[in-house]
């Protein structure tokens, strides 16, 4: 490995611009002639816009240009598109309905973007804002999920509020588990909704060059050509050749900077139409109304059992909200990311879901960190502590007597899914260990002691990231292939530049990929660069989501690293006089083998650009290669997360007093970096269990639109982690990695509920929904203490 | 934000001329309501009139059983003044528990005491002391200062120049954060006085209030035990989706006792 290659905990490279204040983010960039735009949004969740009047919005001072949904359809522009196109029990397909850029004839949640308004600054744009004269005739709401599917709902889309009913799974063989079972425990539970939050806003630049004809789109974006594709292709009718996408340093994702988001195409359409570069900026409480929330199932599941407690059959029924409009993958994530992770680590040999996709007049929802995972995750390891109690049972008992064996890798599940390794014995064990949870009663009993109830929690999880084979999903509705992009750039001098379809906003490629090519050609880190996030640079890519950087992209690294080291063999043979079969690269040199003649990579490289004394009759000059990757499977991460709660049963306050994880990756370039995705996943995990819920009243309004409502975790809401991996390799990549950027979310929220629902079992507590607030929590101590009293 | 004319006047006097001159000026202290109130568009003043040049606004006093806190004095000095921690700990340690780090090196005590927001910390203290509100016009006892949500009984124009508090025998503030904003969503400060115990709430109603009930109970015996039997009626109280009014009634109850324990 060496100092700075795979398995070494170096720091990380980019960490020097961040922590200087010197990162370049969108919203740093300013263009010569550059205007400022506004986006006036709907206040109301639903309405049909009678008349939007901006003449005396126009005559406002400093306004060069105000557009609404009338003037970008009278362009022959499109509507935002979605990626997935997923099918109806029948076969069908779902509803997909128009996804107006700018409003067409309604609005239909609250933010719904009704007008541009293109000033000289930002201010006059927002002063201008307010001389539109909006006329909206307001409709009734559909607020929730349950109000959707009533009888006589207001319909939000002509095709009423249904936008798939999908299922995964043998009906039939489940039905006739259930009736066989010894016991059956069932659950009903929220996945609670969710505000991605990521800590730099979302910001667009468009600039349209008048003397080229090209168009630049700076972005925050997770994936510059996935925007380029569908903002070019379908929205704004502009070939790739003409359009530049540049993500340049992102402030966090969590994915909801995946998406082709309407200002977007706002800002690039808008620049051509008024000439100058236009610049939007959203606001923290914007991105309330404006960013694709995240979760928001209701669910019902239940689980037959034999009389030993294993598991025979689940079934699941999951109404999934979709918001008011399809966002980019939203179809997807409750489908394909959710309903085959339903098996987790456990045999259970037939599983049937039915997945309810339903529309509301509330914000799109699409995938947020884990996406669909965690939804399943939590579902099922909640449902595998109900399992217990039904049983009597062992929590841990029930987990051990169910998991997959080691030794029946690759395990095909009933749900689609084949994983190719883990060890759940294993990891469980260690977590045991490391938690020493056989030491906790006497911690509980200390607690008491103390006045506090505490609990402890278990979640075994897995999850399928690395996604995904192509044509795999393409067979599954997805409208994109997955697979990734590097391009490799060894200069005349050795020096190497790393271009990647992935993008790096907070995971640490930089660190990471550099790592890769360190540790396979045997140069230093700081000879190594990692580009990303520009269209004109990069040949192609499909960004960064579902912890895929380094499974699908570090492969295509590799993979060009292959062809490099190919190459550069067979200059070495030429210089060394010797066959390109004898020549082995160690420590950086080329070597014949057994002998002590060796060329450095720097010669090899100069050689390559002064191809004087040079294979020319059979090599290219030049040394640069490019690979694409399309993996063979998904990847599964899994492990064993275990929370330990303290309640204090006078305010209902839940503290996590202490927090171990066991997580499976697969193999771990850098342990540091790892270890900081792990603590900010938990971090995200742990703020769903406790602390985050997006709510909206009964009109579609936001109550948690700003943080004075919605509650981010804090730093002081955390307890210091115990963290640790126990890995097995990925079968089918050459790296043997499987990712680590969503496990601490997907882990998590179950082992915290579990921990509660543990720390009140003396009420006859058996589940909580998330978030377990001081209130809530505090209402059933105070209806158990009660009932006790009477 | 609108635009607005900006004044930073040096003297009390030169400043009350600013605000009576124009009805639609408004004073600024550490801007941390005001700013982001403009920053949301939703107060429009002609003027702005920044405080901050005044030093007759500033500095803390200590002495003959009193607390003397100029109204631009920020959080972060009131929690750091060793005078006031050792006379007063329990009104540095409120300062210290105000919102974050940067919020208590801007915010002041005149300027949370004037916005009087239902859910700040310092009208806990000034009720729960019994303060004196000195401005520049006239002194206010506590009791006749917070007038609801909101709303005080400064006349428009008029400036808080000192908040004073009397030294009590003993007093504590007990807050139970709202969660996402970590103001209170019920605090309860307690003391003890010469002649009998106070005890103010804030956070739980439109505005802060004394809960009589606990006092006399307090009056009668100086323990927590003492609430023991006292409830707080729920009636009026806020509701939001953070703490119903029956669950703010209870965290009254139980802060109060905490407080009790802690002085
Ligand atoms: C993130 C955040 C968290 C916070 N958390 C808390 C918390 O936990 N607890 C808490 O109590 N507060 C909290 N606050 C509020 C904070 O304490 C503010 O400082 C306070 O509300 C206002 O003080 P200021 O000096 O900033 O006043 P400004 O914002 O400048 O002014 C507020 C109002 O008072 C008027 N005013 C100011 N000074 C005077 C004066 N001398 N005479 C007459 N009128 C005057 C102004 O005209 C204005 O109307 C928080 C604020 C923020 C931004």
């Amino acid at each position: 490995m060496g100092a700075e290659g795979i398995g070494a905990a170096v720091r990380r490279k980019e960490d020097f611009r961040f922590l200087t204040g010197r990162g370049n983010y969108t919203d740093d960039i300013n263009r010569p002639g550059q205007t400022h735009a506004f986006i006036l949004r709907s206040q109301v969740a639903h309405a049909e816009i009678a008349k939007v009047d901006t003449a005396k919005a126009a005559m406002a001072p400093g306004v060069v240009a105000i557009f609404t949904g009338t003037d970008f359809a009278a362009d022959g522009k499109g509507g935002l598109p979605c990626g997935w196109l997923v099918k109806n029990k029948d076969g069908s397909n779902m509803q997909e309905p128009p996804h107006p850029v700018l409003a067409q004839g309604k609005v239909r949640h609250v933010g719904d973007p009704i007008a541009v308004v293109i000033a000289e600054t930002r201010e006059q744009a927002k002063d201008a804002a307010e001389l539109i004269e909006v006329d909206l005739k307001e409709l009734p709401a559909v607020a929730t999920m349950a109000e959707a599917v009533k009888p006589g709902a207001p319909k939000i889309h002509e095709g009423g509020n249904v936008c798939y009913d999908w299922h995964l799974g043998d009906k039939d063989a489940c039905e006739a588990a259930f009736k066989g079972a010894h016991k059956v425990a069932k659950i009903d539970l929220v996945n609670n909704r969710l505000v991605p939050n990521a800590m730099e806003p979302r910001a667009a630049i468009g600039d349209f060059d008048r003397a080229t004809g090209e168009y630049t789109l700076y972005t925050t974006s997770q994936n510059p050509h996935v925007i380029r594709l569908l903002m070019g292709a379908f929205v704004l009718q502009i070939p790739e050749s003409r359009l530049r996408v540049v993500a340049p340093d992102v402030g966090g994702g969590f994915g909801s900077k995946i998406y082709h988001y309407a200002e977007e195409a706002i800002v690039t359409w808008a620049s051509a139409k008024v000439g100058r570069p236009i610049k939007w900026t959203c606001e923290r409480s914007e991105s309330f109304m404006s960013d694709a929330h995240g979760r928001d199932h209701v669910s019902h599941a239940e689980m037959a059992m034999d009389k030993d407690g294993r598991f025979l059959a689940l079934r699941v029924k999951t109404d999934a909200n979709m918001g008011a409009y399809l966002s980019t993958f939203a179809p997807a994530i409750p489908t394909y990311l959710y309903a085959t992770l339903l098996a987790g680590v456990y045999t259970t040999p037939v599983v049937y879901a039915e997945v309810r996709a339903l529309f509301t007049n509330t914000l799109p929802v699409d995938a947020y960190r884990g996406a669909g995972r965690p939804e399943a995750t939590f579902l099922l390891e909640r449902l595998v502590d109900v399992c217990a109690a039904e049983m009597g049972m062992d929590r841990l008992e029930i987990r051990k007597r169910n998991f997959i064996p080691a030794n029946a890798f690759p395990y095909q599940t009933p749900v689609a899914l084949q994983y190719d390794s883990g060890d759940y014995q294993a990891t469980l064990a260690t977590a045991l260990k490391n938690s020493d949870w056989a030491g906790f009663e006497a911690r509980r009993a200390a607690a008491k002691k103390r006045g506090k109830l505490r609990g402890i929690g278990i979640s075994t999880y897995i999850e399928a990231c690395g996604i995904a084979p192509s044509a795999v999903v393409g067979s599954l509705g997805a409208r994109a292939g997955l697979y990734e992009c590097a391009n490799i750039r060894v200069h005349p001098t050795g020096s190497v530049t790393v271009f990647t379809g992935c993008h790096s906003h907070g995971q640490g490629h930089e660190t990471t990929y550099a790592q890769l090519v360190a540790d396979r050609l045997g140069i230093p880190l700081e000879q190594i660069e990692v580009s990303h996030g520009d269209t004109n640079k990069i040949p192609f890519g499909m960004g960064t989501y579902g912890s895929r950087s380094l499974a699908v992209g570090g492969t295509a690294i590799v993979k060009a690293l292959d062809k490099i080291v190919d190459k550069a063999k067979k200059i070495a043979a030429h210089l060394l006089e010797a066959a390109p079969a004898d020549i082995e690269l160690k420590d950086g040199k080329f070597v014949v083998a057994g002998t002590d003649k060796a060329k450095a990579f720097g010669e090899i490289s100069l050689a390559a650009y002064v191809p004087h004394n040079y294979p020319i009759d059979t090599v290219e000059p030049g040394l640069e290669e490019t690979a694409f990757y399309d993996p063979k499977n998904f990847t599964f991460p899994g492990g064993c997360h275990i929370c330990e709660v303290e309640i204090d049963p006078d305010t209902g306050v839940t503290k996590v007093v202490k927090f171990t994880a066991v997580d499976d990756v697969g193999r771990v370039i850098n342990p540091m970096i790892v270890e900081g995705q792990v603590h900010g996943g938990l971090a995200q995990g742990i703020g769903q269990a406790l602390l985050e819920t997006c709510v909206y009243d009964d009109k579609g309004q936001l109550r948690s639109g700003s943080y004075m409502d919605y509650t981010m975790p804090r730093a002081d809401d955390l307890p210091s982690f115990d963290v640790a991996t126990q890995i097995t390799l990925c079968t089918h990549n050459p790296l043997g990695v499987k990712g680590v950027g969503e496990v601490g979310a997907i882990g998590s929220p179950p082992a915290v509920i579990n921990a509660v629902v543990d720390a009140l079992k003396e009420w006859g507590v058996r589940h909580i929904d998330m978030p377990a607030t001081p209130q809530k929590i505090w209402g059933i101590i105070n209806s158990g203490r009660q009932a006790a009293a009477e | 934000m609108y635009e607005f004319a900006y004044h930073k006047p040096a003297s009390i006097a030169d400043a009350a001329k600013l605000l009576a001159a124009d009805g639609d000026a408004k004073a600024m202290a550490g801007g941390q309501t005001l700013i982001p109130t403009l920053k949301q568009r939703l107060a429009k003043p002609s003027a702005v009139v920044d405080l901050s040049g005044v030093k007759e606004l500033g500095g803390i006093s200590v002495g003959g059983g009193k607390v003397t806190i100029g109204a631009m004095t920020r959080h972060a000095d009131v929690a750091a003044s060793a005078d006031v921690k050792k006379a007063l700990p329990a009104l540095a340690a409120l300062a210290g528990g105000i919102g974050d780090p940067a919020v208590r090196n801007r915010g002041t005590i005149g300027g949370s005491i004037a916005n009087n927001d239902p859910a700040a910390d310092y009208p806990a203290a000034c009720l729960g002391l019994g303060a004196t509100i000195k401005t520049d016009k006239r002194e206010i006892p506590a009791d006749a200062f917070f007038k609801g949500m909101f709303e005080t009984a400064l006349e428009p124009g008029e400036l808080i120049v000192a908040v004073t508090f009397p030294v009590p025998e003993k007093a504590a503030y007990m807050k139970f954060d709202q969660p996402a904003s970590r103001y209170a969503l019920v605090g309860v400060f307690v003391a003890k006085t010469a002649t009998g115990a106070r005890v103010a709430v804030t956070g739980a109603g439109s505005s802060v209030f004394r809960w009589k009930d606990a006092e006399a109970a307090l009056s009668k015996t100086w323990s927590a035990a003492a609430l023991d039997g006292v409830k707080a009626s729920a009636a009026g109280l806020n509701a939001d989706i953070h703490g119903s009014a029956e669950y703010r009634a209870h965290l009254i109850g139980v802060m109060a006792k905490r407080a009790v324990e802690k002085a």
